[in-house]
């Protein structure tokens, strides 16, 4: 999955405001644990995906994470002792002892694994729909080698894809017995190595070697435009909202010793109010052509 | 005043038992625009190195010698400091283009010397307007094309303003209309910004014409240092591996070389021996529409009709049909993103086609385009049978122990055809088809002549996709021009390479197609009267 300029309003606004989005959504996940809370962020998130014309890439992040979060389910189920309804007798095993499956494990196992599907989501948001360039000029000033480093990872994972598709070509033109796995790894390795000796020649005569910090007023100053703010304002309102919710005693959720998710007017106030600033920024289309 | 000046220069990469320079002293000025050639491993590359202080910063080794660039000594000043005077364009743009989008790539050099943001915006700009990539700015880099990429890179050496421009084979990778755009463009940026730019290639008629100067490397020092015209007078006589086709043709008339087609036209002309005819195609043959497929029962192979369209995505191949005869020699052209590399992996079996067929008389070998990507073992005898490396020229013991990884390009060439030529089974199933795919890259004339003498010898039919028209002069009996994923001519090489202008020999664009000459020694035979050039008896 690789970062592309689509006409979209999270495309359109600045890398800072776009990637503080991501972020507000994913604290919203982390901070909430209501079912209708983790619901109301994921349909948030595929507001924002098919908002931001990433609706295939997230799809695909989807599909990897799915499994993830079934496995954190099951996992949950089986190891948490907690809940008084149990749905399912194992017996006695080994190591573990009387092995009950209970509805409230298998519940706050569910709700784990979704969580941790959206922080997989928001992490596909930000890749595809944030300009890795314009985070690297953000974080310039702090740390540019660390930077330049992520985004140069970045940009070679295409590259080097190419290669494993180039040599698993090459090695399918062989002819007679295929050579060996660990013979295969070795000269992919050596070929990433001369791919990397080439990138670090490539770097040290762009004047990397001698990368200076920007001077003091070097920062171009650019406009803030209508999806810069209603993108930063969803970044500051999402979290808020969430933080707030919590400190307030609303959107909770129990599984022990039983199940317990309220559902009262404040609790669907503040889902429509999640909803509603994770996806109004979107609702605008002016001015989002690359 | 000089921008680059070497006094002395000799210089060992760790380990190496030879120089790769050797005593080299050389002086270039602002503005020039200098031609190095060389044959491979004779010191070119390294010469750039040293000019953007690689050598010995990065590579580390023994340096002797003194080198000044733009007034700074490289003892003193790393590749990072002379970044700001020299700009680098390397051979694979690929590995050059290191950052996300084209806009921010263009900004790294300048971000690099700490220059402020309007600064920044202004040199990406106007870079981008110089090389006519304004478009592309906002294009992220990994959806960019071979030439797209190079220009990106060529931007990247060229937005901070330097004194020097190196360039390292840049046109290896192009077609002939975007290679001959490059070279030009050079030409343009160099008049304009008073840069020095030094160019190391192999392709030399397609530099010389441009160039203010040629310097010849051999072994390790500098064998020749003059105009183009000098340079091409000492090469036919002393090393005619260098000469350009039109510097030999007019050297065979008894006539002083000159570089580019205008000046040897006119340097006949004078002579009162160009064929001057109704048109400058006169005696080269009409290239005939391309060929329905013959089908026959004993054809290598047929592609009958194959389509080639990638989901979401353009038609690649479409309908396209080429048979092959058993032991024919065909080259496939077009420019780059044509389909010839779809073909080929078409006709090796890597790909299905969409729609259409495939058929061969049994296995087709293919070469793609990176020979090392083949290489996977500790030893070149463990990487084909004895007789595959006989047949390459790499058998016997001076080879067989050596690391595939430390062969020159041109072995680890010869080596991936012998790995892919190899017979499998108890019976050695031998193919019926080798397909190679731009096997020239980077080779100089020896080798490509080396190659070309090989693919004669072979028993299976060839075919290769290439750019190089001369390398197609000397081994194909038969050229398919491919665009836009179909085949629009097909024919001789006379017939394909004679009367074009990018998809034609030096020779032949010299003169006009006359005789349907492609190469020097033919183009002789025509302007002196003999008789004209038979490819086909000759392929």
């Amino acid at each position: 999955m690789i970062y592309r300029r689509r006409a979209s309003p999270m495309h359109a606004a600045r890398a800072g405001a776009a990637c503080g989005y991501c972020a507000a959504l994913a604290i919203a996940a982390l901070v909430l644990s209501a079912p209708i809370a983790l619901g109301a962020i994921a349909v948030a998130l595929a507001g924002a995906a098919v908002g931001a014309g990433v609706s295939r890439e997230m799809r695909r992040a989807a599909l990897f994470a799915l499994p993830l979060g079934l496995l954190v389910m099951v996992v949950n189920a089986l190891v948490v002792r907690d809940g008084l309804t149990v749905i399912a007798r194992l017996g006695n095993l080994p190591v573990f002892g009387q092995l009950d499956v209970t509805l409230e494990a298998t519940v706050a196992g569910a709700v784990l694994g979704l969580r941790a599907v959206e922080l997989v989501l928001c992490g596909a948001l930000y890749t595809a729909a944030v300009d890795p360039d314009e985070v690297l000029a953000l974080f310039r000033r702090f740390s540019f080698r660390s930077a330049l480093t992520a985004t140069l990872a970045t940009r070679m994972v295409p590259v080097l894809a190419r290669d494993a598709r180039r040599l698993a070509d090459a090695q399918r033109c062989r002819p007679g017995r295929p050579p060996s796995r660990v013979q295969l790894m070795r000269a992919a390795t050596s070929g990433v190595l001369d791919r990397a000796l080439d990138v670090a020649a490539a770097l040290e005569v762009r004047g990397y070697a001698a990368a200076r910090r920007p001077g003091p007023g070097s920062k171009q100053r650019r406009p803030y435009s209508r999806h810069d703010l209603a993108f930063a304002a969803a970044a500051v309102a999402i979290p808020t909202l969430a933080i707030a919710a919590r400190a307030a005693g609303w959107l909770r959720f129990e599984s022990d010793p039983a199940l317990h998710a309220p559902i009262g007017i404040p609790d669907l106030v503040v889902v429509a109010a999640l909803l509603a600033c994770a996806l109004l920024p979107f609702a605008d289309r002016r001015g989002i052509g690359p | 005043m000089s921008v680059l000046s070497l006094e002395r220069v000799t210089y060992s990469y760790p380990g190496a038992a030879a120089p790769a320079l050797e005593d080299v002293s050389l002086e270039i000025g602002a503005g020039e625009l200098v031609v190095l050639a060389g044959a491979s491993g004779s010191g070119k590359s390294t010469l750039l190195r040293v000019a953007n202080g690689l050598v010995p910063h990065f590579h580390g080794g023994v340096f002797a010698g003194k080198a000044i660039i733009a007034g700074m000594d490289t003892r003193d000043h790393g590749p990072g400091q002379l970044a700001g005077a020299v700009g680098t364009l390397f051979q694979d743009p690929e590995t050059q283009v290191v950052m996300g989008t084209v806009r921010a790539e263009l900004a790294l050099p300048l971000e690099n010397r700490g220059e402020a943001g309007p600064a920044v915006a202004r040199g990406v700009e106007e870079v981008g307007l110089a090389l006519g990539i304004a478009h592309l700015l906002d294009r992220p880099s990994s959806e960019l094309s071979g030439g797209e990429l190079q220009r990106v890179a060529l931007g990247a050496a060229l937005v901070g303003r330097p004194q020097l421009i190196l360039l390292d084979e840049p046109t290896s990778q192009l077609d002939p209309v975007a290679g001959d755009e490059l070279i030009a463009l050079l030409r343009r940026l160099g008049e304009d910004l008073d840069t020095a730019i030094v160019i190391a290639e192999h392709r030399l008629e397609r530099c010389l014409p441009f160039a203010d100067r040629a310097i010849a490397m051999r072994g390790a020092r500098v064998a020749c240092d003059g105009t183009p015209a000098e340079f091409l007078a000492w090469a036919c006589a002393a090393a005619p591996e260098l000469a350009t086709p039109g510097g030999r043709l007019l050297a065979g008339l008894g006539l002083s070389p000159a570089a580019g087609v205008k000046a040897a036209r006119s340097t006949l002309r004078a002579a009162a021996m160009l064929p001057d005819a109704d048109g400058p195609t006169a005696g080269a043959p009409e290239p005939r529409a391309t060929r329905r497929i013959r089908r026959a029962e004993n054809n290598a192979l047929e592609l009958d009709r194959v389509w080639h369209e990638l989901q979401r995505g353009p038609v690649i191949l479409r309908a396209a049909s080429l048979s092959l005869r058993p032991g024919e020699r065909v080259a496939l052209m077009g420019r780059n993103g044509a389909g010839k590399s779809t073909l080929l992996r078409h006709a090796a079996g890597l790909m299905r086609p969409t729609r259409g067929k495939v058929r061969s008389a049994g296995r087709v070998a293919l070469l793609l385009q990176n020979p090392t990507d083949y290489l996977v073992h500790d030893r070149v005898d463990q990487e084909a049978s004895s007789t595959a490396l006989a047949t390459v020229g790499l058998g016997g013991a001076a080879h067989a122990g050596r690391h595939p990884r430390d062969l020159s390009g041109g072995e680890k060439q010869r080596l991936a055809l012998a790995i892919v030529l190899d017979g499998v089974g108890a019976d050695r199933d031998q193919p019926v088809v080798v397909c190679l795919d731009e096997p020239t890259r980077g080779m100089d004339r020896r080798r490509k002549d080396e190659l070309a003498a090989l693919l004669c010898e072979l028993d299976a039919a060839v075919l290769v996709a290439t750019h190089d028209p001369e390398f197609v002069a000397a081994f194909a009996q038969r050229v398919v021009l491919l665009a836009d994923g179909a085949p629009i001519a097909d024919g001789s090489p006379s017939e394909i390479l004679a009367g074009g202008t990018y998809f034609a020999t030096e020779t032949a664009r010299i003169l006009g197609g006359a005789g349907g000459a492609l190469r020097p020694e033919e183009g002789i035979a025509v302007v002196s009267g003999s008789q004209p050039a038979e490819h086909e008896v000759r392929a």
